[in-house]
């Protein structure tokens, strides 16, 4: 249904680390790692508010995954799934890097 | 019948040992015991007789409890020598006159340090090292001079030498062989041993005799070697070897060895069979052992066969281990490998300054000797090995490479070993003791401790025991794990020196060396602690951004729906009335929450993300600084009012604690840490709840350590008392810097001491009499942490790439929705119910 949108430039991410951006009034929490974009809604379920572009992010058992900041859930970064309770989960978006350019598709 | 009369002549380590055993027999209310003492107190610890140096008075080091001898009878002369034995009539004869009959006869009469005959030996300052006596002359030596000189570089000079660097004089170590410690170490470990201790600021002279010792010029003495060279100096502190004590014993016809020594038999006989010689005095199978163990051990003997049983002396290990001037340095068996076909392995690591040796027989299989120098943690493991006469893995050196992939683990892990292997061998505690201890209960090396005394000692041990425990309740299925996580096999701890040592300052490079995977919220938050701790970079800085927890992450401390608190720095909760005005103003301008908090200062609730710069450039305009409430690092120093407007206040406390918050502010530690500062005993300032404590007294500061308040409250200890304002500082100092070196990923001060081995009484040690030697370097760390301390939020502004975090969207300008409700004057996040009820709006909308 939507198309891919350009949001920002890679120098605008921070390495291992988040960033939020505002894509069509929704709220995105972009991580960069390991030359990758992962792109996740920024509402923490749990904490309910709008900060997980501001957790630390790295890997569990072999999967990327960022864990909430306010009490420390771990989120897959590529399903969503929250690894510590069953049943959450946060909607993930497809992303991809084109000459230094950061797209998101919503 | 009439009791047995046992005589021991000297009252050294061995001598009252025996009389403590023979006390601790079953058959002891058949002996009479009766001990002459030459020097002018009972016996005492010489093995810590440097620590005297350090802090330790001669009641310290004293051995005997206080009445042992008065309760269990026994009749100590001191400060009294004897001077005749008549072995045919069986008596002893003192200098104060005093003749008393025997039936057996105990000689332990130690032995005394070996002066070279060189001319001049006997000028004033050449001194030696083996008594409390000697100790006081060293010190009013050192007083009077400037430079000191050891003859001999051996374990008992480096030990000397050590304490001439803590007198504060110029030290040099002269040794006759071309290599330190000749007889325990190979020229490998002797080299890295001697690279060592100079950088330590010691002169190491080898391969030099003295030939002459005369008239200074720029100091009190001169001496002059073989070679020609020449070495002025105040002190000539001989530490060339020991000779046996044996001149009374000669002088009553006991048999001496060729080269001296009492002669003794497996029974510890000497030639007349009546009596027995016993410790450092005694020449046994051509050894006399200049440590205590086999003395002890020798005593043990003689007990057992007054008390009619059976027991022999067959010699004994002289393995050692020990720290000189904060070296690890051990040795094994024969480290020289004097079968010429033994084979050998080395490993020497430069940049860590570490040397490993080990010599094996031809045929690869057993162990013969060891060398460690820098690192002596395998030394438990290698003497095992050795002692039990276990067979080595088909690739030897495994035993001394570093393990660095964590693979494997120990190759000889404790469960190699066989029961009967003794572990601690200060207090003859086997494998099997250890695991009746946990058979019995007992979950920590403390429980151990109490229970078994192994490690109790010379501490030699504790590494050893301390694996065997855990792998016994490993067995038993309790977890010991103490892994950060999945991606790094080390505790804090190792992290951190690991760090220290290797210099690391990226997660990257760390993980890559020394961990798996990409890391993870715990390894991450505690490796940028730690980089904090050791390198005091800022937190927003390229290397450690994203190593930042919540808080630490923005500078401020996440609120519930996301926004962040305020919170600048009241050094011991004074503020001017001009800047509570601000703090008004700035609440007012940017409709901010405000309270005062539990830390004595004033916090500012809700401010947005992208309103955090703004806000800190007025504070600091107004000259605040950031009160660093968001990272793991000092938060307060609460005080009372103290003696300037208090009637009760017996020092000015105010003072007191906003000294204490500027040095320690800034200082990034493994958990928060509190202090508290009170003006008298009446403790308004809730000191003993600190991390960190001081009340006033009449005669000075108490320093109270390790309490807290939260979730489980604990009351500080009282750690010294009666301190000067410069005495609080250098402890604290200390302290905190062992703290932060030592203490695991989140735990706070009281924790981490209950953890110690030790306790309070360990850190005492290390704190006050600086028994680990670490005391300057901790306080020159702790210095170099003041120097380059900046206010964090000084620096972020100064920084537009760190500025930059605070955009609330990397791809458009406008802030954030955020919602709050008003509340006695004031805004609150709104809540779920808030926002479906209406209430909640946008801060633009609030008045
Ligand atoms: C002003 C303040 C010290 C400060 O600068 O922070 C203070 C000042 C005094 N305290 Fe306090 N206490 C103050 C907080 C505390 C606290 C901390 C707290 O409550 O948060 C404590 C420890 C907690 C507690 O209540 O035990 C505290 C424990 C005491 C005690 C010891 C009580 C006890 O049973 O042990 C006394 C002595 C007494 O009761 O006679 C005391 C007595 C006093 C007196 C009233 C002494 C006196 O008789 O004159 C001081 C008044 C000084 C003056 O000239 O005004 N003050 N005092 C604090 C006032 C807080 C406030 O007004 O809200
Ligand atoms: C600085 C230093 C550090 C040391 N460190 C260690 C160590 O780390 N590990 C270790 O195992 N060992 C160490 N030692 C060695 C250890 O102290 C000795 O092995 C131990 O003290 C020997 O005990 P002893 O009873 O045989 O002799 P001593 O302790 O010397 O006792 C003999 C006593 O007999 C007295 N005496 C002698 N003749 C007479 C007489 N005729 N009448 C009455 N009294 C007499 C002497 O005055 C003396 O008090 C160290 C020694 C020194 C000096
Ligand atoms: S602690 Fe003592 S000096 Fe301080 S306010 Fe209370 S009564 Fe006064
Ligand atoms: S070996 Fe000395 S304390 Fe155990």
């Amino acid at each position: 249904m939507s198309e891919f949108v350009q949001v920002c430039s890679t120098d605008d991410l921070v390495k291992n680390s988040g960033v939020a951006a505002l894509i069509n009034d929704t709220q995105v929490a972009l991580f960069y790692i390991n030359d990758e974009v992962y792109a996740l809604n920024n509402y923490d379920p749990i904490g309910k508010a709008n900060v997980m572009s501001r957790g630390l992010i790295g890997d569990l058992k072999g999967e990327f995954m960022v864990a909430a900041p306010l009490q420390k859930q771990h989120y897959n970064l590529k399903t969503g799934e929250c690894m510590d309770v069953e049943g959450v989960s946060i909607p993930t978006y497809e992303t991809k890097i084109e000459n230094n350019q950061v797209l998101v598709k919503l | 019948m009439s009791k047995q009369k046992i005589v021991v002549i000297g009252n050294g380590m061995v001598g009252h040992n025996f009389i403590e055993k023979l006390v601790a027999s079953e058959g002891y209310a058949n002996f009479e015991v009766h001990t002459f003492c030459e020097e002018p107190r009972v016996a005492y610890d010489r093995v810590y007789l440097s620590s005297y140096f350090s802090g330790k008075t001669a009641e310290d080091l004293s051995l005997v409890k206080p009445g042992f001898y008065e309760e269990n009878g026994v009749k100590i002369y001191i400060n009294d020598k004897a001077v005749g034995i008549d072995t045919q009539n069986k008596t002893v004869t003192s200098e104060a006159g005093v003749t008393i009959e025997y039936d057996k006869l105990i000689m332990a009469t130690g032995s005394y340090p070996f002066v070279p005959p060189i001319d001049g030996n006997n000028r004033d300052g050449c001194l030696v090292y083996r008594t409390i006596e000697d100790l006081d002359a060293m010190k009013e030596v050192a007083a009077r001079g400037k430079v000191g000189v050891v003859v001999g570089g051996g374990l008992l000079g480096l030990e000397a030498a050590k304490a001439l660097v803590d007198l504060g004089l110029e030290t040099h170590v002269v040794e006759f062989a071309p290599r330190l410690m000749p007889v325990q170490l190979d020229d490998g470990g002797a080299a890295l041993l001697k690279r060592k201790i100079e950088n330590l600021g010691v002169t190491v002279h080898t391969s030099k005799a003295t030939t002459l010792i005369t008239d200074g010029e720029s100091c009190m003495n001169k001496m002059v070697f073989a070679d020609g060279e020449e070495l002025e100096t105040d002190m000539v502190l001989f530490s060339a070897g020991i000779r046996p004590r044996d001149d009374l014993a000669k002088e009553s016809g006991l048999e001496l060895g060729p080269r001296g020594g009492i002669q003794i038999d497996n029974q510890c006989k000497t030639s007349d069979s009546d009596v027995f010689a016993i410790g450092e005095c005694a020449l046994h199978d051509g050894m006399v052992y200049g440590l205590v163990a086999p003395g002890y051990s020798m005593a043990q003997v003689v007990v057992n066969q007054l008390n009619a049983e059976p027991a022999s002396f067959e010699g004994a290990d002289m393995s050692t281990k020990l720290k000189l001037m904060g070296v690890d340095v051990a040795s094994i068996g024969d480290p020289h490998g004097t079968d010429e076909n033994a084979l050998s392995y080395v490993y020497e690591n430069g940049p860590e300054e570490i040397y490993k040796k080990i010599v094996v027989t031809p045929d690869g299989k057993k162990l013969l000797g060891a060398v460690l120098v820098g690192d002596a943690e395998d030394f438990g493991n290698l003497l095992q090995i050795m002692l039990n006469d276990m067979d080595l893995p088909e690739h030897p050196d495994a035993l001394i490479l570093p393990n660095r992939d964590g693979s494997g683990g120990d190759l000889f892990g404790p469960d190699a070993l066989p029961e009967t292997a003794q572990l601690c061998s200060c207090y003859d505690v086997s494998k099997g003791d250890i695991i009746n201890a946990v058979e019995g209960g007992c979950c920590t090396m403390a429980d151990v401790k109490a229970t078994t005394e192994a490690g109790t000692g010379c501490g030699g041990c504790v590494q050893l025991v301390t694996n065997v425990l855990n792998s016994e309740l490993e067995k038993r299925g309790v977890e010991v794990n103490t892994d950060l996580c999945e991606h790094f096999a080390h505790t804090r701890q190792e992290l951190y020196h690991i760090c220290q040592v290797e210099e690391i300052k990226d997660f990257d490079t760390l993980i890559e060396k020394h961990g798996t995977g990409c890391g993870c919220e715990v390894c991450k938050q505690a490796v940028g602690n730690i980089f904090a701790s050791l390198w005091n970079t800022h937190a927003l800085a390229k290397e450690n951004v994203a190593l930042q927890d919540t808080n630490d992450n923005y500078l401020g401390n996440m609120q519930k729906d996301g926004t962040y608190s305020v919170i600048p720095r009241v050094p011991g909760g004074e503020i001017t009335p001009q800047k509570l005005i601000v703090l008004g103003e700035v609440a007012t301008k940017y409709k901010l929450y405000t309270k005062v908090n539990g830390g004595q200062r004033i916090v500012l609730f809700g401010a947005q993300m992208n309103d955090l710069p703004a806000i800190w450039k007025e504070l600091l305009d107004a000259g605040f600084e950031s009160g660093q409430a968001y990272a793991k690092a000092l938060r307060t120093v609460k005080s009372c009012v103290g003696s300037t407007w208090c009637r009760f206040g017996l020092d000015d406390s105010v003072t007191m604690a906003i000294e204490m918050e500027n040095r320690y502010k800034g200082l990034r530690s493994p958990h928060k840490m509190k202090m508290g500062v009170s003006g008298c005993t009446r403790e308004c300032a809730e000191a003993q709840a600190k991390d960190i404590g001081l009340i006033s007294t009449e005669n000075g500061w108490n320093l109270y350590v390790c309490g807290n308040g939260g979730m489980k409250p604990r009351h500080a200890d009282l750690f010294a008392t009666d301190l000067t304002k410069e005495e609080v500082f250098k402890y604290v100092d200390r302290l905190l810097m062992f703290y932060i070196r030592t203490a695991n990923r989140l735990e706070r001060t009281a924790t981490w001491m209950d953890n110690l081995e030790g306790g309070l009484e360990y850190l005492q040690d290390v704190v006050i009499n600086d028994s680990l030697g670490l005391g300057a370097e901790l306080e020159a760390q702790m210095e170099r942490q003041q120097q380059t301390y900046q206010c964090d939020w000084e620096a972020a502004l100064e920084n537009p790439e760190f500025t930059k975090r605070f955009r609330s969207f990397v791809n458009v300008d406008s802030p954030a929705e955020q919602l709050f409700v008003q509340e006695r004057g004031q805004i609150r996040p709104a809540t779920e119910e808030d926002k479906l009820a209406g209430i909640a709006v946008e801060i633009k909308q609030i008045a």
